[in-house]
């Protein structure tokens, strides 16, 4: 491993749900090279460690966003980072949406929790070019209202549907209760004509690939999103192995097809 | 490459003036050394330290040196470490990081240690082992610049393989006895003395340095001899089908469950493998937390943590985790890097505390896949 961290410092910061913050990010001196949606960074945490995070917001000024929810020390660490705080990040790695592969399509993304995320910039993207992709769906599973993250801008995109319902409502939702799968009966897509994107957690991506296969949807027009243990980034330290991927290099998003007979084996 | 057509002859006289040309090249010569009762690699400063008369006796989980009546320095099997202890160290900074009081942060790389190593004494097994984990770490989007300084700059004196252990498989992993290219000399122990065949440019320019003569059509014959009788003698082999098929085909294999029952995750087989390569990283601070260091060591896929997630690890049974070790090592790292990940050296069944024998294991699941009768080609 050669590649060493870049300094970058927060900007901006934004509380998304109790356990998680989104940092906006620019370059100290030199900017990285441009990230795509999709793809991840290492993000360092001095004194503490690297996490593996996507991008959650990609600026043409070199400027990124990290979406970060608490569950270790180095996540911890970062979410906890104020503005004005400087931070390494490291990258661009991975292989990120592709969402070109969609042109002419029907787009369908379905994100769980925080897996919104890394389609915030993919589905930003497909809203800004109505010409080249078809009707955008975007459906939203979360495990409470409280766990809902970009409340207010999921609102303000002029999809052609956008549906939200959580696991465990509280006293004030008056939304959809219930997988994030049953949002798909009222989406507005034509499945044989339909790209896919989704992420969240793993058997979220399993239920909703399979739905969506279901319907109609190719499975090679479905991409997920998946995530791994990762140390190097580069493909040398063999953490992030899925089987025949290591996904910091042939991931972390991958074709369905790639998926489905790893993610059928239990502890693979 | 001007490679002399014709082999040499060094007798032990020779040996030791190729020990001293290398050491007065400025190289750290390593070699196969008798230690705490074991042939370890280490630094020789002198031909004399190679383990002359030592031979071993290998079985699953069972290493003893024992004596040999012909004084042979080579014919002894592969011992604990491999040549990756040098070339992929098991501990390297990587960078460090200093925070000003204003909190500014910087981050200066680590300038790898690139030592000019000659390596004495490398199996055919392990030339191959060194080939494949060249491949993993440099061959790449993203290559390993220490690795690929370190290699480069070593010269490699291989040895034919004359004596086979009784955990040796090399010639069923498609390897043998005999040495592939990719060595600067290439050396075959017949009676006391080393036939000599040159592999490059800088092989030949050591060879003029030392004492040598003609080898004769008899010594070669005899060196081709020996290493064909070494052929024979496996004492062991991975059953004769596509392994990365059968790999592939036994995911949900019962015969797993059978060998978690014996394994103890602990880690040796991936410790003295010569092409297991996998690391993790560690973050070091000093006391004033204001300079953090990110070092990289061997990791192992056996450890818990090795695929731990927030939540818990992907791989947390000892079934999983085997299974991962072994359907890498002989399926998908053709996936990931165009090869097997086995070269036949044995090491892990020699050095495996509850004695598990790969080829043993690789067998059982054949017979397991042959009895659902889903044999695939």
């Amino acid at each position: 491993m050669t590649d060493v961290p870049v300094p970058y410092r927060v900007v901006a910061r934004r509380a998304e749900t109790a356990d998680t913050v989104t940092l906006c990010l620019e370059p100290v001196g030199a900017a990285l090279d441009d990230f795509t949606p999709g793809q991840f960074a290492m993000v360092h945490c001095f004194g503490r460690g690297e996490i593996p995070v996507s991008v959650s917001s990609v600026q043409a000024t070199g400027g990124l966003a990290h979406t970060i929810r608490s569950v270790g020390a180095v996540s911890a660490g970062l979410c906890a980072a104020q503005a004005g705080d400087v931070l390494g990040v490291r990258g661009p790695y991975g292989l990120g949406w592709e969402l070109e592969r969609a042109r002419g399509r029907d787009v369908v993304v379905v994100a769980g929790g925080i897996g919104l995320a890394p389609l915030r910039p993919l589905i930003l993207r497909a809203l800004a070019e109505p010409a080249t992709y078809g009707r955008v769906n975007v459906l939203i599973g979360a495990r409470t209202p409280a766990d809902l993250m970009s409340r207010k801008e999921i609102e303000r995109w002029p999809t052609s549907y956008t549906g939200v319902t959580v696991d465990r409502p509280d006293q004030e939702w008056r939304g959809d209760v219930g997988l994030v799968t049953a949002l798909l009966d009222r989406a507005d897509f034509e499945p044989a004509r339909a790209s896919a994107f989704v992420c969240g957690p793993e058997p979220m991506i399993r239920a909703t690939a399979r739905d969506l296969v279901f319907r109609g949807v190719p499975a090679e027009r479905i991409r997920v999103s998946l995530e791994r243990n990762m140390r190097c980034a580069t493909g040398h330290c063999g953490h992030c192995q899925l089987g025949p991927l290591l996904l910091c290099q042939t991931g972390p998003v991958v074709d369905w097809t790639a998926a489905e007979p790893l993610l059928s084996v239990r502890e693979l | 490459m001007s490679v002399t057509a014709a082999p040499a002859l060094l007798d032990r006289d020779g040996l030791n003036a190729l020990v001293s040309a290398l050491v007065a090249q400025g190289r750290t010569v390593i070699g196969p050394t008798v230690r705490d009762g074991a042939i370890v690699l280490a630094e020789l400063d002198s031909a004399d330290a190679l383990p002359f008369g030592w031979g071993v006796e290998l079985d699953a989980g069972r290493y003893r040196l024992v004596r040999r009546e012909d004084g042979a320095a080579f014919a002894h099997s592969a011992g604990p470490q491999s040549w990756k202890n040098f070339l992929h160290p098991a501990r390297e900074r990587l960078w460090s990081a200093e925070r000003t009081p204003e909190g500014d942060v910087s981050f200066t790389p680590q300038e790898p240690a690139v030592p000019s190593y000659a390596f004495l004494g490398v199996r055919p097994c392990d030339l191959r082992a060194i080939a494949i984990q060249g491949r993993v770490l440099t061959g790449g989007r993203h290559a390993d610049g220490g690795y690929a300084g370190r290699r480069e700059r070593a010269l490699i004196v291989a040895v034919e393989c004359t004596e086979p252990g009784a955990a040796c498989f090399c010639v069923s992993t498609g390897g043998g006895p005999a040495v592939d290219p990719g060595y600067d000399l290439a050396l075959t122990e017949v009676d006391g003395r080393f036939l000599v065949r040159v592999g490059s440019d800088e092989g030949a320019a050591l060879l003029e340095q030392v004492p040598h003569r003609g080898a004769g059509p008899d010594v070669e014959e005899s060196a081709r001899a020996a290493v064909d009788s070494a052929r024979e003698r496996m004492g062991r082999a991975l059953p004769p089908v596509d392994l990365r098929a059968l790999m592939g085909a036994s995911l949900t294999a019962e015969r797993w469950d059978d060998v978690a029952a014996r394994c103890l995750t602990c880690g040796n087989c991936t410790m003295v493998c010569p092409t297991c390569f996998c690391t993790t990283t560690e973050e070091v601070t000093d006391l004033t937390g204001d300079h953090t260091e990110r070092w990289q060591r061997w990791d192992s896929c056996f450890d818990l943590d090795f695929s731990y997630l927030h939540g818990g690890p992907v791989r947390s049974s000892p079934r999983s985790r085997y299974r991962q070790w072994l359907t890498h090592k002989l399926g998908t790292w053709h996936d990931q890097f165009g090869t097997s990940g086995c070269v036949g050296c044995g090491r892990c069944i020699a050095w495996c505390p509850a004695g598990i024998d790969i080829t043993e294991e690789v067998a059982a699941l054949d017979t397991e896949r042959a009895a659902r009768g889903t044999e695939t080609d």
